[in-house]
């Protein structure tokens, strides 16, 4: 293999796999928070035991989500030299920001939570893990604000080989940015608030302190009920903008290769990349149309008419991205979405008819679909990242340009060996812990005053 | 004054602080083995820096993310010729982390024991290769015209810089030696203590001698001049004075004067690199320098209203966390069911 294809499998598993830890991350923290908020106004000493039951499985996914992420910030300069110099006028700016704002405030204040249970005033306890989620959430921001300047460069001018800055708060508030902030945001969300249902169902459906784990079901139950909706209508937004700023994208999304107008939506096909065309279509009628333009008249643009007009400005070469595994992952993306906007509305009506907690099945099912917002979460990614392609910034720097010329193949793969194990046997470790902690419930009583 | 010269001293202060910092908690994940009997004690030296490491290590990320925004050029270069050693050093410092945040977790002492050499060599890696890595810089590194560091591995271990890793080892476990004697009682604090008395002379013999061998592997010596300034002159009276506070049981005050020592030391190395920033072996004309690494001007000012303004933010409610576990953590506390 290249160093190219070996330093992109790195980037893609490491990222992967942190993104499958920190968006449970930022969706129990504001969860745990709730929690404790409960506890502090009510007093009540159930709240208090879910704050601190619910707070050690954030601690042990926080854990993994840090020591991945410090290899992220890394990477960049690793693996990707010639990219950072071409964006680090702009790019950097977002993720020292990130570092500065985000980070310091999430670790200071995390230890500050967790070693000071019995030494602060409930206030402050309380605000200190506001404090984290409030971190985590504005990390989110930041590091999407870098990434949206790589779908949709914005607020800059090309000089000596280099974009540099020449509109900050383009950059700032990027389009793209606030569109991709909303869904992101809202999915962690929607991730955080299916764990903390399906863990409270599994403890209800053994029977284990149902009264306990009836009062997070019902906070999880409200919570991802409203966010599965809007994951849903800033999905929406989101397509609309990709229509606009990556055509690309999105034509590769429908596996669409010729223009339609108005576009129809391929719910199936199978992608001949080789032959660009998509076989054993089964097609909704104006459904793309709505997607990417809420109407049911505009065309969408196909992957060959786009091909032809890169090729008319950036010269000869395949800027299709692969079209299998993008048209794919977004239709799993949507699919599961629908999952979980449906899983959450059938417990609204559970509840309303007071069964919450006796509905077996319905308890099992969120036991079930707790895990799969992880795997949503991950197709969505897939379906940026991957749709961007060829690009590493849209329309201005190519992927293969970006690598850093000075690493050998042989470390690049070495080291993503090594990366891959080591972070399997962490998930390992992680899957391991959460199993041992979840499993008991809610503890009698606080055993521990030192965290370690 | 200009941009450039404001964010290289900014970056100075981030690098500064973090060895500061982190230079005390690796200094007490490698002393942890030797001064603990039993499990509880290696709690108790653990919680000492139990609610600080993380946020310690912050100031790396926050000066990795800085140094990408105003220097992209010396971030890329640095990052891509140094990618082994800082590969280990991202192993190092996640199995650490795994060790602190997952040892109490489990009570089976294999699981205990495993989070312990994860500590330990999690702690030792990452200070050795910051010294081999800082070394590397201020001997001046095979950097082409086209800005990439064109050397191996080998090169980079070379024995000098080896030497400056050991250097830095040893300078953090006294630090962390010292900070442990302000956070334990007992035992503990004896053993700590003891530690300190016997390491003080010869990490003082072995970074003199490092320093003196400078002259001939370093260009530091070029632009400070042979006499040493106030810089340098400072770290050497701090050092001495450390050992006099640690005699006369001055604890906190011997815990900021190895601190103190740790800052001129690196104080002099920023200040002896500048303006360059990556000097060049193979021609002066290659170096990077703080003006043709630089970003331009706008982000440069962009980013120093920001740090202005979180700065100070950051500097007070970390010190507030300081204050708030500043009590000494004791075995009766560990090993207390409460």
């Amino acid at each position: 293999m290249e160093v190219l294809e070996i330093a992109r499998w790195q980037f893609g598993i490491t990222t992967i796999y942190h993104f499958f830890f920190v968006p449970l991350t930022m969706g129990l923290a504001v969860l745990t928070a709730i929690l404790q908020s409960f506890y502090y106004r009510t007093n009540s000493h159930d709240y208090k035991r879910l704050t601190k039951f619910f707070g050690k499985l954030f601690i042990i996914i926080f854990a993994v989500g840090v020591v991945t992420g410090i290899v992220l910030e890394f990477q960049f300069g690793m693996a990707w030299s010639e990219y950072s110099r071409f964006v680090g006028d702009i790019f950097g700016i977002p993720l020292a920001i990130e570092a500065l704002m985000a980070f310091f405030l999430e670790s200071t204040f995390i230890a500050v939570w967790l070693f000071g249970w019995d030494r602060l005033p409930k206030s402050i306890h309380l605000l200190s893990i506001w404090l984290v989620a409030i971190g985590s959430t504005l990390s989110a921001i930041w590091i999407l604000i870098a990434n949206a300047w790589m779908q949709t460069p914005v607020g800059y001018v090309l000089n000596e080989g280099r974009a540099e800055l020449n509109d900050f708060v383009a950059v700032m508030l990027n389009e793209q940015m606030l569109v991709m902030a909303q869904h992101t945001i809202i999915t962690a969300f929607v991730t955080g608030g299916l764990f903390m249902l399906g863990i409270s169902a599994w403890h209800i459906l053994r029977g284990n302190q149902v009264e306990v784990f009836a009062k997070s079901a019902r906070i999880a139950l409200i919570f991802t009920a409203v966010a599965s909706v809007l994951a849903a209508t800033t999905g929406h937004s989101h397509a609309q903008h990709t229509v606009k700023n990556q055509p690309m994208k999105l034509a590769a999304m429908e596996g669409l290769w010729e223009s339609e107008e108005p576009a129809s939506f391929s719910l199936f096909a199978t992608i001949d990349q080789e032959a660009k065309e998509s076989k054993r279509e089964i097609k909704l009628p104006y459904l793309t149309s709505v997607l990417a333009y809420n109407n049911i008249t505009s065309e969408v643009k196909g992957m060959n008419d786009l091909q032809a007009q890169y090729e008319e400005r950036h010269g000869e070469g395949n800027y299709i991205p692969p079209v299998t595994v993008v048209y794919w992952s977004f239709r799993l993306m949507v699919g599961l979405g629908i999952v979980f906007i449906l899983t959450a509305l059938y417990g609204i009506v559970q509840w309303w008819r007071d069964r919450l907690e006796t509905s077996r099945r319905y308890l099992k099912i969120t036991t079930y679909v707790m895990f799969l917002p992880l795997l949503a979460n991950s197709l969505g990614w897939i379906v940026a990242e991957m749709g961007r392609q060829p690009w590493i910034v849209q329309d201005v720097l190519l992927t293969s340009e970006g690598v850093s010329p000075n690493v050998s193949a042989t470390s690049m793969l070495l080291t993503t060996i090594v990366f891959t194990l080591v972070y399997g046997f962490l998930a390992a470790v992680a899957v391991f812990l959460l199993h041992k902690y979840a499993k008991p419930g809610v503890a009698e009583e606080d055993t521990d005053a030192h965290a370690y | 004054m200009d941009y450039q010269v404001i964010w290289f001293i900014l970056i100075s202060i981030l690098f500064i602080g973090y060895f500061v910092l982190e230079g005390f908690d690796f200094g007490v994940g490698i002393l942890m083995p030797f001064i603990s009997k039993d499990d509880v004690d290696r709690r108790v030296v653990i919680n000492t820096i139990g609610p600080f490491w993380d946020a310690n290590e912050v100031w790396l990320i926050t000066a990795g993310g800085a140094m990408f925004a105003a220097f992209p050029e010396w971030y890329a270069t640095l990052f891509s010729g140094f990618y082994i050693p800082l590969f280990l050093m991202l192993l190092a410092l996640i199995l650490r982390a795994v060790g602190f945040e997952f040892r109490s977790k489990m009570t089976q002492p294999w699981w205990r024991k495993a989070a312990d050499q994860f500590i330990f060599w999690g702690s030792l890696i990452p200070a050795l290769l910051w010294g081999v890595a800082f070394t590397n810089i201020v001997q001046g590194l095979p950097i082409g015209a086209d800005k990439n560091f064109t050397g191996n591995l080998l090169h980079i271990l070379n024995p000098y810089a080896l030497l400056g890793g050991v250097v830095v080892v040893l300078i953090f476990v006294l630090h962390g030696a010292l900070f442990l004697s302000l956070r334990t009682d007992g035992e503990i604090k004896k053993r700590v203590e003891k530690i300190s008395f016997r390491l003080w002379l010869p990490i003082g013999i072995i970074t003199a001698a490092f320093t003196i061998l400078g002259y001939w592997n370093t260009v530091l010596f070029e632009g400070l001049g042979l006499v040493p300034g106030t810089l340098p002159a400072l770290a050497i009276i701090t050092f001495l004075a450390t050992f006099a506070f640690m005699r006369y049981k001055m604890q906190g005050y011997a815990f900021g004067s190895i601190a103190a020592t740790i800052l001129l030391g690196a104080a002099v190395v920023f200040y002896g690199l500048f303006p360059n920033v990556m000097p060049s072996s193979m021609d002066k004309a290659y170096s990077l320098t703080i003006y043709n690494a630089s970003s331009s001007d706008l982000t440069l000012q962009v980013m120093t209203v920001v740090a202005l303004f979180f700065v100070p933010i950051v500097l007070a409610y970390q010190g507030w966390s300081y204050y708030i576990f500043s009590k000494r953590v004791t075995r009766d506390a560990i090993s207390r069911p409460e």
